[in-house]
């Protein structure tokens, strides 16, 4: 056991874990944050997808102890009341089927509009590949990552 | 004018009772039908009159629904209060949609499966909104001293115009708890439908993207620890014993123990299929560290013999044998080979098949082969139970809770009235959460611990504890004689453990001598249902044959369909066939328009129909071949459901039953080696991604009177085949085995 201090959503959490345990369990068992989901622990699936600073990370593969001063971010704290023109642009599109892997999928395209405004259709394929959607809504995940990059060319 | 009954005799369908501080609540069953003959309604089950569904309107008129069955992406959340809205009458945006009610002493738990929510509950949806507008009503007549035929009501308000009188319905809510509850009401016109047909959002959305706790995994409460269980690593082992020595040591562990899902002499229903009856548990403070102890846990294990249990479905009961052994998916296919040779079970002749083969001009025949494909669902197999001295609360995902009630019940012999299941949210059925072993597992260990526990499956749990789609072949030959005009049909066809057949379906009624057989193979492997069972192999193999014979005869092969289907429709052969051809051709009519099936340039087209569920959908795929990989450019979707309750969020499912069959087709197996699954997690299964996935869907729904049918599976079968035959148009290649990658790479 050693204990943590994170920054997670703007707010210093104190902790006291395994030192290899990865973020995806701290968030979810320590911290009682489940936005960010379980799918294979083997980061394969993008389920448990948070930002360690500007990057989209696999939190099934980072240890608490590797994480240091960065700052993470989860789907909780993507925006306060919902509002990122990510999740706006997934609301409109009505992206979502049974939703479990939606919280990945959101965090994995708003740091690749962070990065790159206006992606091209391979860019951002290759850069959702690494999110499974079991139900099928990647032609609509497609289409509100497009109307989301519009969203903030034109505001 | 449709008028239905609330009452059958003096059983009811609706009560109605005031709320606590104002206002009405109406409780219904959402199972009602009242179409029915009265000998029909007779023989009903007790269950079709228990309240299952409830509707509250607050005296600020404030509208909630409670949405009575399993969300899991088929959107029925937003669908079902949909429905009941309708005839409500009043604004959508004014009502409040919730899960069932955590007091559930009242409340009949229902099911999600087999594409039959909006299906079978349509009616009973209709009834209870078409009711309380009837209450409130009658309420407001009384109140104004008017005759009621001459009150209106719409969006939330009541009015007489003579008198120049209005109430909204919060107003009337507590006055119309006190009327007695109609025996009869009218439905709506569908011309009048204000909700039902129009595109809402659904309402889950807001949660699901800013990360709300709604699935099963997701839940926490105080005390609570964690449990994962450990089985034997193939199909054909049990565990012998447990070495802890090592894991009971390791930081977080509770304890560690053994436990019989089910008793020996427990007969086993439907749903209860359990692929290894005695499992390891390790229950510890975090996931992390269960996991950990996992790893640690040693475990013996010792061949199965074959065993011979009854099993029982709803009283139809029939012996299932299990053989030992540990089995290969090289051995699987030899032995589906071996036996497709052999004499099998005449389901459906009509004519006389043989003489049309042996007096044909040609004769085609191709075999299609699949193999077994789990359900990876991407919310792993999870329940919350706690479980005390004689009750027990369950809350977590699954597709069957009233059916799990009861197996619970017998297990842990606690009164059904003492056991409480809450549902959450499905991170994904797919007919996987039908088979609650996992809830008897997690009851069972809280029972043990005296605690409340979180069972969590891993993903490599998950997809190696079996319930799989069963592994198929088919043989099809057909018959044709000089000018070319089909004769003779012939279906072969088995799998492991299950027969794919649908003997009556389409070509039976369209050729005059048919022949529909088949045959099965026991296993050690679990299989169960899986997104349009059976239906998700056969109408591959079927519809890339009839595409083989399209092409045979020179005909185009929507034309083709179209024939045989004028045929089934006006001359039929045979009396029993389960299919309208008038509504087939038209979902093939519709496609053929939509994808402008004419032009064929640039692309690689195929086209596939198909009848599952009730319903009708035909596809058209368009494919280009780069880099020696299929791009699927644009599928072209025609579907018949009846009345489209959601058409955006219909859209959505039938999109993903699209992209779902597309990555099954060319990616999905699972494949075994002495009982070991060679996939275990999705480095090796490989699922559709987003690169994979077509780059247009374009879905168009046959206007419809008919009441709704089934939507969650109808577009999932066809499309394997719009592949296979696109495909060949490309490279000139039949597609014949699952996944269709994989059989490309091994031809080099």
């Amino acid at each position: 056991m050693a204990a943590f201090s994170l920054k997670i959503n703007g707010t210093q959490h104190e902790i006291n874990v395994d030192p290899t345990t990865p973020m995806l369990w701290v968030l979810r068992d320590h911290l009682h944050m489940v936005g960010t989901k379980y799918g294979c622990g083997i980061a394969q699936c993008g389920a448990c997808t948070i930002h360690l600073g500007d990057n989209a990370v696999r939190s099934c593969q980072l240890p608490v102890s590797s994480v240091g001063d960065q700052e993470i971010t989860t789907i909780e704290g993507l925006s306060e009341n919902g509002d990122h023109p990510v999740q706006k642009a997934w609301l409109e599109v009505d992206v979502p089927q049974c939703g479990y892997c939606q919280a990945g999928q959101i965090m994995t395209a708003s740091a690749l509009l962070k990065k790159n405004p206006n992606p091209s259709d391979t860019e951002i394929e290759n850069a959702m590949n690494g999110n499974i959607c079991r139900c099928g809504t990647y032609t609509r995940i497609r289409k509100a990552i497009k109307m989301a990059a519009n969203t903030n060319q034109n505001s | 004018m449709t008028t239905v009954k609330t009452k059958i005799g003096r059983r009811s369908f609706i009560k109605s009772s005031a709320l606590a501080g104002g206002g009405m609540v109406l409780g219904f069953s959402w199972l009602a039908s009242c179409k029915m003959s009265a000998e029909e309604v007779n023989q009903l089950p007790k269950e079709w009159f228990k309240i299952n569904g409830y509707l509250r309107i607050a005296d600020n008129g404030q509208v909630t629904i409670l949405s009575p069955n399993p969300e899991g992406g088929q959107n029925v959340k937003t669908s079902m209060p949909m429905i009941v809205a309708d005839e409500l009458g009043v604004d959508w945006k004014d009502v409040i949609v919730e899960q069932a009610p955590l007091d559930t002493a009242a409340f009949t738990l229902q099911f999600l499966g087999g594409s039959q929510s909006i299906r079978r509950g349509w009616e009973g949806l209709r009834m209870a909104g078409a009711s309380a507008k009837a209450m409130l009503i009658a309420a407001a007549a009384q109140d104004w001293q008017v005759p009621s035929e001459e009150i209106s009501a719409r969006k939330g308000i009541l009015t007489h115009t003579e008198s120049d009188k209005s109430a909204s319905y919060g107003e009337m809510a507590s006055a119309a708890a006190t009327m007695k509850v109609p025996e009869e009401v009218q439905l709506k016109e569908i011309k009048d439908f204000t909700i039902i047909g129009t595109s809402q959002k659904n309402v889950d959305g807001h949660k699901i993207v800013t990360g709300k706790p709604l699935f099963g995994v997701d839940t926490y409460k105080e005390g609570m620890l964690t449990a994962m269980i450990v089985t034997p690593p193939a199909f054909g082992l049990k565990l012998k014993s447990i070495d802890d020595s090592e894991a009971k040591n390791m930081p977080g562990i509770q304890s560690i123990f053994t436990i019989e899902v089910f008793n020996d002499d427990y007969e086993k229903a439907f749903f209860d299929t359990r692929t290894f009856n005695e499992v390891a548990v390790i229950v510890g403070n975090s996931t992390w560290e269960v996991m950990n102890a996992k790893k640690a846990l040693k475990i013996d294990c010792e061949p199965i013999e074959g065993i011979t249990e009854t099993r029982n479905r709803f009283g139809r009961k029939w012996e299932e044998y299990t053989p030992g052994g540990l089995e290969s998916t090289a051995k699987h296919y030899a032995e589906m080979e071996a036996i497709a040779s052999k004499k099998a079970t005449v389901k459906r002749r009509d004519g006389h098949p043989e003489n049309a083969f042996k007096n044909a001009a040609k004769v085609l025949e191709a075999t299609y082969t699949a193999p077994f494909l789990a359900h990876n669902c991407m919310e792993p197999m999870n329940f919350f139970a706690d479980v005390s001295d004689n009750k027990a609360l369950l809350i977590g995902p699954l597709q069957k809770p009233e059916l799990t009630e009861q197996t619970l019940s017998a297990r842990l012999g606690i009164p059904i009235e003492n056991i409480e299941i809450q549902m959450t949210r499905l991170g994904g059925g797919y007919g996987r959460r039908s088979y609650a072993h996992w809830l008897v597992e997690a009851a069972l260990i809280s029972q043990k611990m005296k605690a409340p526990v979180k069972l969590v499956y891993s993903r490599e749990d998950d997809m190696t504890n079996g319930i799989y789609r069963p592994s198929y072949r088919a043989t099809y030959r057909a018959a044709l004689d000089a000018n070319n005009n089909l004769i003779g049909f012939h279906v072969k066809t088995g799998g492991i453990p299950q027969s794919p057949l649908h003997e009556n379906r389409f070509p039976a009624g369209a050729v005059e001598n048919y022949l529909a057989e088949d045959w099965t193979i026991d296993t050690n492997l679990t299989v169960g249902s899986f997104r349009a069972p059976s239906s998700n192999f056969i109408a591959c193999a079927e519809q890339s044959f009839l595409d083989e014979v399209a092409e045979a005869t020179g005909k185009d092969p929507i034309d083709f369909r179209l024939e045989l289907l004028e045929r089934a429709q006006h001359n039929p052969v045979g009396e029993n066939n389960d299919y309208e051809a008038h509504r087939y051709a038209g979902v093939l009519k519709l496609v053929k328009e939509k994808s402008n099936w004419s032009n064929r340039d640039s692309v690689a087209r195929g086209v596939a129909a198909y009848f599952c569920h009730n319903s009708y959908a035909a596809q058209v795929l368009d494919l280009t071949w780069e880099n020696n990989e299929p791009v699927v450019q644009k599928v072209t979707c025609a579907i018949d459901c009846g009345i489209v309750v959601n058409p955006d969020a219909a859209t959505n499912l039938a999109e993903g039953g699209i992209v779902d069959g597309i990555g099954n087709a060319l990616y999905g197996e699972i494949s075994f080696k002495d009982g070991v699954p060679d996939q275990q997690n999705f480095d090796t299964y490989r699922m559709i991604r987003m690169r994979e996935a077509p780059k247009e869907i374009d879905v168009h729904f046959v206007e419809s009177d008919i009441h709704p049918t089934g939507l969650g599976e109808p577009s999932f079968p066809p499309i394997f085949a719009a592949l296979a035959n696109a495909m060949y148009k490309a490279t000139g290649k039949r597609a014949y085995k699952q996944p269709f990658l994989k059989e490309r790479e091994l031809l080099g």
